[in-house]
């Protein structure tokens, strides 16, 4: 502190211009000191296992084999299925995230009461502390109907048991509930506040023209929320490729109905830690990687959400 | 039945057909999701004061009584000799050492990288924007394979570490400050004389709870909550307690008739194991609504 009081009261006209050059010299110092170990994170938990799966995914005892690890994992006759098992839950998770997220933001935008909109958006977000293994748990319990809250609900739909509630062809469907239920009320509210960002004039316009709430929503907040829309789709879409907690758990509890290798992560989990071959485990994640750092990029550089950069 | 107000305000006497089937729509809609979301918590802080056979017989939502809740509790507790505890403490350990090293490197980190100049710092934005928005599970087997080939499998830092490295934290404190503080304030400052190191610790830190508080609420929940880095990089006694959980369902017979573990655990214990594992982020997110709200669409929001 005393050095900023000596310095108050010097005469400001003599040190303006003058020091303005090392001001900025002392401004690049002190701004590369207080990135550094952030950078240092950054390479050692972001960038060099990257490389290092690079490494690995192109090599087999540190010599180089070009693509053969890839045609390995592309031949084993559990990778396609994975493939599939993963495909078929993101088309069925983004559709109803997109139509039900959009759909909820909406109208609980159109709630008139203040307090009652604030506490539907909070009922939402709250199984969002629910993440990872715990979510899973409940699950477990609210898809079995002998004990679930909604069992009837269950036998509704022809389950009778938690095992039937897991078979193949429900799988899917179940995953993307779960995922649902954990992160829509999040992204409720981030669309919420977007929707918040449109200026009253224009819908108030709309209005007097004798729109709608539905046409107004059709043709004023959806497209005002389209890069709302496209961060949630495609962060959603990345984080889905990487499925693992769930279908791990749930082949834990459902006496191997879903398989060990349902997901494309739990196949390169198994290929790391059941089969001690790393350079195949590199091969996967690496594709699931260049998947998910080619999203970004787009998005970061196209999506138009951080301008600012 | 004028619970939503779709006009923002105006007096609406008469409602076409139309309009009021909408409404009718639209409240039914709120509650069945709200009922969606809520139910199963709700549930599960219920199981816990039942038996099993209370469970599978009972009502879902008729609460149990006290002494089972203890029993439940007990039966937890003795657990391989309070493993569920080490479970916890292991969470708390090394989700509270990453939020004191996450904040450490990151706010500095978002304050220069929003009013510093300095060489590489559009890369370097670039590159956390990017890396922000993969997936942390894209890297865990990367850097389980990393950690392994430096032989830190098995320890603490091995989470630790990895759970400190947070680009969402940098860029979230790198929008704060871009916004809330303006360079001139900055530069008052240093023609005063105070140095660079001065600035940000009495006029940029003072000015930055809110985002302090935001970038530990994400951090630590998100740690909290993780389950496949530490369970690739940690196993063993040494797991949080998300990974512990899963270990633990391999002891509840109804979930897996064959085990003959020696200690089993009742489905009600489990819930309460359940609730228990997920009461510290729950009780965060009840007490930080508010905020967190500003800090989830931070982001492209100019205005």
């Amino acid at each position: 502190m005393t050095s900023l009081d000596q310095n108050a009261v010097r005469p400001l006209t003599g040190g303006l211009r003058p020091r303005n050059g090392s001001v900025e010299k002392a401004q690049g110092r002190m701004g590369l000191i207080f990135v550094s170990a952030y950078t240092l994170f950054l390479v050692v938990f972001g960038i060099l296992p990257s490389l290092y799966a690079v490494y690995l995914a192109f090599t087999k005892k540190g010599a180089f084999v070009g693509i053969d690890n890839f045609i390995k994992v592309f031949k084993d006759y559990r990778f396609l299925p994975a493939v599939e098992h993963v495909g078929v839950f993101l088309i069925v998770w983004l559709v109803g995230l997109v139509f039900f997220v959009v759909l909820l933001a909406l109208v609980v935008h159109s709630i008139g009461i203040r307090w009652l909109s604030s506490s539907m958006r909070f009922l939402y977000y709250i199984p969002g502390a629910l993440a990872g293994a715990s979510s899973v748990m409940l699950w477990l319990f609210v898809l079995d109907p002998t004990v679930s809250p909604v069992g009837f609900i269950l036998q509704a739909f022809g389950i009778t048991s938690l095992v039937s509630a897991v078979q193949a062809d429900r799988l899917p469907l179940v995953l993307a509930v779960i995922a649902f239920w954990t992160g829509a009320g999040g992204w409720i509210v981030v669309m919420y506040g977007a929707l918040n960002n449109i200026s009253k004039d224009v819908i108030e316009a709309a209005r007097v023209d004798g729109a709608g709430p539905v046409r107004i929503a059709w043709s004023i907040q959806i497209p005002l929320m389209r890069k709302w829309i496209a961060y949630m789709v495609v962060l959603s879409f990345a984080g889905g490729t990487q499925l693992f907690v769930e279908p791990r758990v749930l082949s834990q509890a459902s006496r191997g109905v879903v398989s060990q290798d349902y997901s494309l992560n739990q196949l390169a989990f198994l290929y790391a830690f059941k089969q001690s071959d790393f350079n195949g485990s590199a091969a996967i994640s690496l594709l699931l990687l260049v998947v998910a750092v080619v999203l970004s990029v787009v998005f970061v550089f196209r999506g138009g959400l951080f301008e600012r950069a | 039945m004028s619970a939503l107000d779709l006009s923002t305000g105006r007096p609406q006497p008469t409602l076409s057909p139309g309009a009021w089937l909408g409404r009718v729509f639209a409240i039914l809609l709120l509650l069945t999701f709200a009922a969606f979301f809520v139910v199963p918590l709700i549930w599960l802080l219920i199981a816990p004061t039942k038996t099993d056979r209370q469970l599978l017989l009972e009502h879902p939502f008729a609460i149990g009584d006290w002494p089972t809740l203890v029993d439940n509790w007990m039966s937890l507790v003795t657990f391989q000799n309070g493993l569920l505890w080490t479970w916890i403490g292991n969470s708390a350990f090394y989700c509270i050492a990453a939020l004191i090293i996450t904040l450490v490197i990151s706010i500095p980190a978002g304050y220069a990288l929003a009013l510093t100049e300095f060489r590489g710092r559009k890369a370097l934005l670039a590159t956390t924007l990017v890396v922000m928005l993969v997936p942390g599970t894209a890297l865990v087997l990367p850097i389980f394979l990393e950690l392994s080939a430096v032989k830190l499998i098995g320890n603490p830092l091995a989470v630790i570490l990895p759970f400190s490295f947070f680009p969402f934290g940098v860029y979230l404190t790198y929008i704060y400050f871009s916004t809330a503080i303006s360079r001139d304030l900055l530069d008052a400052a240093r023609i005063d004389g105070a140095n660079e190191f001065q600035v940000f610790a009495k006029i940029a830190m003072p000015l930055a709870t809110p985002v302090i508080a935001l970038v530990g609420f994400f951090n630590f929940t998100g740690n909290w909550n993780n389950y496949f880095l530490p369970y690739v990089t940690l196993p063993g006694r040494k797991a949080p307690i998300q990974v512990g959980l899963a270990e633990l369902l391999s002891n509840v017979p109804a979930f897996n008739p064959t085990n003959a573990a020696s200690t089993t655990i009742s489905l009600s214990a489990l819930a309460l194991a359940t609730l228990l594992a997920i009461s510290p982020v729950l009780i965060v997110f009840l007490f930080s609504q508010r905020f967190l709200v500003t800090g989830m669409t931070a982001g492209g929001t100019k205005e």
